[in-house]
C-alpha cells in the first residue's frame, strides 16, 4: 500500500506529542454523587462537557483498579483539551487528576465535602471558564493520518454486518496499519466461534496462548459463572435475530470481519489498557456491550471509533467521535440520520470492499478534521463505566 | 451489474445463503452471488423470507452443519429443504 501524502489533517497536537481531533474541555466526576455538581457546571460554562456516570464509590481491588484507569484514561485522552476532576472527597480526586496531569495537559481538583455543592459548583466554574477561554485558542496544525488511534467495536449486528460493514472496517485496518496508526478490537465473548480464527491472528504463538486464555477465562468466570439459560436473547441479541443471525459462531465470524485480511493483533490489553507495543493491531478484553465497549476503548487512548451496525444501534461517546457504517438497505431507508457511511452498494454488488474502505478512510479523515458525526450532531453522549463485581 | 442479487453467499463451501433485499416473496427466482469470487447462480426461494434472513442452499437433514463463511454455525434442528428459510426455528448454536 502506497502512502497516500493526501492523507493529511487538521488536528490538536497535545502536550504529550498526541494528536487529537475534539477540543474537550471536560468536568469529571469521581463518583455517583459528584454528578449533579459537574452537570451544573456544565451548564453554567459554555463549552464544556460534564461526564455523569453511575459508579465511583466503595470499589476495591480489580474493580477499584478498573475505575481509576478509565477515568485516567478518559482525561488523558487527546481530544481532551483540559480536564477538571471533581469528587466527594480529596484523595481519590487528587489521585484521579494526578494521572492525567502526566499528560501535561492543564487539570484541576475539586472535591465536596467541607465546601457543599454550591461553593463547589462556584469554584468548580470559575476554573472551567479559565480552561474553555484557553482551549479556544489552541490553534490546529497539520497532523498525518498515522498519527491516528481508531477503534472498532459493531453493534446490532446483522447477516449484513458480516457481508458488508465489518468487512469494510477490516479493510480500512489492512490500509491504514501499516502506514502507522493504532487499531483496537475486543468483544472478548462475541468472539465465541471464532476463537480458533482470532488466534491464529495473533502476531506469535505466545500472544496467541495470552489470548485463548483470556478468551476461556471470559468464558468460564463470566458467561457460564453467571448463565441461567442458553444466553439464546443475550447472545446474539433479540435485535440481531430480528436481523437473521442465528448463532454466536455466526455472529462471531461476522464480527471477526473488522480485521480484515493482513493484520495481525500484537498484545492483549485489559479493559481501558493504554497500549504498550508501539504501533499496530490490538485485542482489548471487554464485554460486547457497546458504550462499555467505546468508553474502555477511549480510555485507552483511541480518538476516532468506527463502528459497524446492521440493525441500527444509535450509540455515540461524549469525548470520542463514533462513525458508524452500513451495509443494511432497510437501516439506512428507516433511520439514515445515525449513518456516516453508507456501504450498501456491497449487497447490491456495484461497489467492492476496497471501495467501501476508501470511503470508510475519506469518512475518518473528514472526521478527524472536524466534522461532526452522526452520532455527535444527535447528542449521543454514552459514557458508560464497565464494573467488575459488586462495591464493598 | 444491471441485475441486484437477491442472494449472496461468502464462501463455496456453504450451504446457506443470505437474503439481501426487502420483501422477497416465496417463488422469487433469485441471483445469488459467492462473495468469495463474484460468481453466481440461480435459485428459487420457497418462502417470504426477511431481509438479512437465510436460505438452504441445498436439502439438509436434521443433525447436519450449518456452514457459513466456509465455517461451522451450528447444527440443523429439523430437516430443511432448498430455498427454506434458515433461522432460530431450525438452526442451533453448537455453544450455548
Amino acid at each position: 500500500m502506497p502512502i497516500d501524502t493526501k492523507r493529511k489533517f487538521m488536528g490538536y497536537r497535545r502536550e504529550n506529542g498526541r494528536v487529537g481531533v475534539r477540543n474537550h474541555v471536560v468536568i469529571l466526576p469521581v463518583d455517583d454523587i459528584s454528578n449533579a455538581c459537574c452537570e451544573a457546571v456544565a451548564n453554567n460554562i459554555k463549552g464544556t462537557l460534564a461526564l455523569p456516570h453511575a459508579y465511583g464509590r466503595l470499589q476495591f481491588g480489580a474493580d477499584l483498579d478498573l475505575h481509576f484507569r478509565t477515568m485516567i484514561g478518559t482525561g488523558a485522552n487527546p481530544n481532551v483539551a483540559a480536564c477538571i476532576v471533581v469528587g466527594i472527597e480529596p484523595g481519590w480526586t487528587q489521585k484521579i487528576a494526578d494521572g492525567i496531569a502526566e499528560t501535561g495537559k492543564p487539570v484541576a481538583a475539586f472535591s465536596i465535602e467541607q465546601n457543599g455543592d454550591l461553593k463547589t459548583i462556584m469554584d468548580v466554574s470559575r476554573k472551567a471558564q479559565q480552561f474553555v477561554q484557553w482551549a479556544t485558542e489552541v490553534q490546529k496544525v497539520e497532523c498525518d493520518v498515522s498519527e491516528l488511534w481508531i477503534s472498532t467495536k459493531c453493534g446490532e449486528s446483522d447477516t449484513t454486518t458480516g457481508l458488508g460493514s465489518c468487512p469494510t472496517v477490516g479493510n480500512m485496518y489492512d490500509k491504514l496499519i501499516p502506514e502507522g496508526i493504532y487499531g483496537v478490537f475486543g468483544e472478548t465473548s462475541e468472539i465465541t466461534g471464532a476463537e480458533h480464527i482470532c488466534q491464529k491472528r495473533a502476531v506469535d504463538e505466545e500472544v496467541g496462548e495470552r489470548w485463548y486464555k483470556m478468551w476461556k477465562s471470559y468464558q468460564d468466570d463470566v458467561i457460564f459463572a453467571h448463565a441461567t439459560n442458553d444466553l439464546s436473547e443475550s447472545q446474539p441479541t433479540k435485535g440481531n435475530i430480528e436481523g437473521g443471525l442465528t448463532t454466536i459462531e455466526e455472529k462471531a465470524l461476522g464480527n471477526l470481519e473488522k480485521i480484515g485480511r493482513e493484520c495481525k493483533f500484537i498484545d492483549i490489553l485489559e479493559p481501558a489498557e493504554a497500549p504498550q507495543k508501539g504501533k499496530g493491531l490490538y485485542f482489548m478484553d471487554t464485554s460486547s456491550a457497546a458504550a462499555e465497549c467505546v468508553t474502555l476503548m477511549g480510555a485507552a487512548g483511541y480518538v476516532i471509533h468506527t463502528f459497524p451496525t446492521g440493525q441500527g444501534n444509535v450509540i455515540g461517546n461524549p469525548i470520542v467521535p463514533v462513525v458508524k457504517i452500513s451495509a443494511n438497505p432497510r437501516t439506512l431507508r428507516t433511520m439514515s440520520e445515525h449513518i456516516d457511511v453508507d456501504v450498501t452498494g456491497i449487497l447490491r454488488r456495484d461497489m467492492t470492499i476496497d471501495q467501501a474502505g476508501d470511503a470508510l478512510i475519506e469518512m475518518i479523515m473528514r472526521t478527524a478534521n472536524g466534522r461532526h458525526t452522526a452520532a455527535e450532531a444527535l447528542g449521543h453522549r454514552e459514557f458508560v463505566m464497565t464494573k467488575l463485581y459488586r462495591s464493598a | 451489474m444491471t441485475e441486484h442479487p437477491q442472494l449472496l453467499v461468502h464462501d463455496h463451501k456453504d450451504n446457506v445463503g443470505v437474503v439481501v433485499v426487502e420483501n422477497l416473496k416465496a417463488g422469487t427466482d433469485m441471483l445469488c452471488v459467492v462473495t468469495e469470487d463474484n460468481s453466481s447462480f440461480r435459485m428459487t426461494c420457497d418462502d417470504d423470507v426477511p431481509i438479512g434472513h437465510k436460505v438452504a442452499l441445498k436439502d439438509i437433514a436434521s443433525g447436519d452443519v450449518a456452514v457459513k463463511y466456509g465455517e461451522d454455525i451450528g447444527r440443523f434442528k429439523a430437516e430443511v429443504k432448498k430455498g427454506r428459510h434458515v433461522h432460530v426455528h431450525n438452526l442451533k448454536t453448537n455453544r450455548w
